[in-house]
């Protein structure tokens, strides 16, 4: 690949190396193209916010990431997602594998309908064989890192349905982080919550981008700008910028993406 | 002008409202009225012999050997129909939710919801009691078994409808939820899906077996009917509806009251299950607020 373009790989990030490498990505719902010929890099342990109006493809992008589309008929995805050097759209890629590498956070709370100890240890016990102590240490080591721990320490017995809508949001980033992913997709991670329970969760990604590398589709523009280090601007199946936060929030080089941050459309 | 629209809007709703208060009270009073002309009719008869005395004995007797058969018959069949009609219902729900096969299982599912249950007594009779006469040089025909499976036949398709409506009632984003941690679809399907609609699938099969309980004209075939008490699938096994059934036909007005008897059983029981159905939906509903 010796055609990167100005759009591929945000400016600033050459500190750090890229954990997933997006070339010329297309994605076809049926015979809907909504991904047209992505190209990105994603810096490791360092936060990338994808913007843009509805239907500009922010979420389908993600939802690429781990292949979670794969679940639904007809849909169709052309060129790489590279994961640290390996194609994950590559049928010999190993779903468990990538589901393990790349975990997910969705818009609204889904706690499983179990215990709030059982929802973090069921995906643990799927894919490892730990005695009791080791999986009850693992436990509490996810619930802890989501910030959540003080919380239900307390109530690990009891249903996971009885908490709060933040908490159960921290339940699922804990129920992520309890399978040691490298990447977090997190898909508007906050738009069901209230203001308390969203800055909660914002702190927390300051955290864990430490740990983890994460990439996250927000509606919310401010919130793009106070959490993430890059940004990308979407528009109808485009990638139309990506680069430095600072940069796309205070002079952005295409005209679309100032008229968007600006509020001048979407 | 806007107040004549809100006169004319005043009068269409209090017409709306007038008419559907009347539908409601004439559905009510009917059924009042079938509760009461049961429970008054039926109390008189409801005494220690009803359960203790078998048929044989006639008026002096009692419906104790229909109960047992009714009772065995009705849990046998739950334990054939439910299984199959909860598997059935999660094939629909979770591998056929969108494609054709899965449409025309619905669409002969729904047949068979409303095919009139004479009909499936007969299907039985050819299917299961000729077949079983023959092999057995006609030692054992008619029998509970045969009886269960036309009730099965009965409650099959409100399992299969409920466990498949329940099933596509759970948020897409729960299985989203489960896969993205890279849990396979049958364990989604066991351990989380299953689980979240639990209180609906159990609301399915308590429906089910309300629904065949009261089933008389699939047994007449079936489990053709019996004066005597018997423990053995294998025999002629008398059930409550069908001695219902045949004691109304009869002249004699001590036969009626022990009728009444045991229809005020069969609504009792059904009422209990109804309401047991209410207490795990409510709960239900607890625990996810």
């Amino acid at each position: 690949m010796t055609d990167l373009t100005s759009v591929a790989t945000p400016a600033g990030a050459t500190a750090t190396r890229s954990k997933i490498r997006v070339r010329n990505l297309n994605f076809f719902y049926h015979d809907f193209h909504a991904l047209k010929g992505i190209d990105m890099d994603i810096p490791e342990k360092r936060v990338t916010a994808i913007i843009g109006p509805s239907g500009c493809g922010k979420s389908t992008l993600l939802r690429v990431f781990n292949r979670i589309y794969a679940m639904y008929p007809k849909l169709r995805a052309e060129g790489s997602v590279e994961l640290d050097g390996e194609n994950v759209l590559d049928p010999g890629y190993a779903m468990n594998r990538l589901r393990i590498k790349v975990g997910m956070v969705f818009q609204k709370p889904v706690p499983f309908p179990m215990t709030i100890y059982e929802n973090v240890a069921y995906g643990i016990r799927h894919h490892q064989k730990l005695g009791r102590k080791k999986l009850d240490e693992r436990v509490e080591e996810a619930l802890r890192s989501a910030a959540i721990w003080g919380e239900v320490k307390d109530k690990l017995r009891h249903s996971a349905l009885g908490l709060s809508g933040g908490q159960q949001q921290r339940l699922c980033i804990a129920r992520c982080i309890a399978l040691q992913p490298d990447v977090l997709l997190l898909d508007e991670p906050t738009s069901a919550l209230d203001p308390i329970a969203t800055s909660r969760i914002e702190q927390l990604i300051e955290e864990l981008k430490r740990t983890y590398t994460i990439v996250i589709v927000t509606h919310n523009m401010q919130q793009a700008a106070r959490v993430s280090d890059y940004t990308a601007f979407m528009y109808l199946g485009e990638m139309i910028e990506f680069g430095d936060t600072e940069m796309i929030f205070t002079k952005p080089e295409k005209k679309q993406t100032e008229d968007y941050i600006t509020g001048r459309f979407g | 002008m806007s107040s004549a629209i809100y006169t004319r809007r005043r009068i269409t709703n209090a017409v709306a409202m007038v008419l559907s208060s009347i539908a409601t009270v004439i559905g009510l009073v009917f059924l009042a009225w079938i509760l009461w002309v049961t429970v008054s009719n039926g109390i008189s008869a409801l005494n220690l012999k009803l359960f203790t005395r078998i048929t044989a004995y006639g008026a002096d007797g009692g419906l104790s050997n229909a109960i047992v058969g009714s009772l065995g018959m009705d849990l046998l069949a739950l334990l054939i129909c439910a299984p199959i009609g909860v598997l059935a219902g999660t094939y629909l729900a979770e591998y056929a939710a969108t494609s054709r096969l899965g449409a025309t299982i619905r669409f002969l599912n729904d047949i068979l919801l409303s095919a009139p249950s004479i009909v499936l007594g007969l299907f039985v009779y050819v299917i299961v009691v000729v077949p079983m006469s023959n092999v057995t040089h006609g030692a054992v025909s008619f029998s509970g078994v045969a009886g269960a499976i036309a009730l099965a036949l009965i409650g099959l398709p409100v399992i299969v409808r409920t466990t498949d409506e329940m099933l596509q009632l759970v948020p897409g984003s729960l299985r989203e939820a489960a896969l993205s941690l890279g849990i396979p679809q049958w364990k989604l399907t066991v351990q989380v899906l299953m689980r979240a609609a639990t209180s609906g699938i159990l609301t399915g099969v308590l429906l089910a077996l309300a629904r065949l309980a009261g089933e008389t004209a699939p047994l007449l075939f079936t489990a053709f009917g019996n004066n005597f008490m018997t423990y053995s699938p294998l025999s002629k096994t008398a059930s409550v509806p069908v001695a219902i059934y045949q004691y109304t036909n009869d002249p004699n007005p001590a036969l009626h009251a022990i009728a009444w008897a045991g229809a005020l059983l069969i609504t009792l029981f059904v009422l209990a299950l109804s309401l047991l159905t209410r207490l795990f939906f409510s709960r239900k509903k607890v625990s996810h607020d």
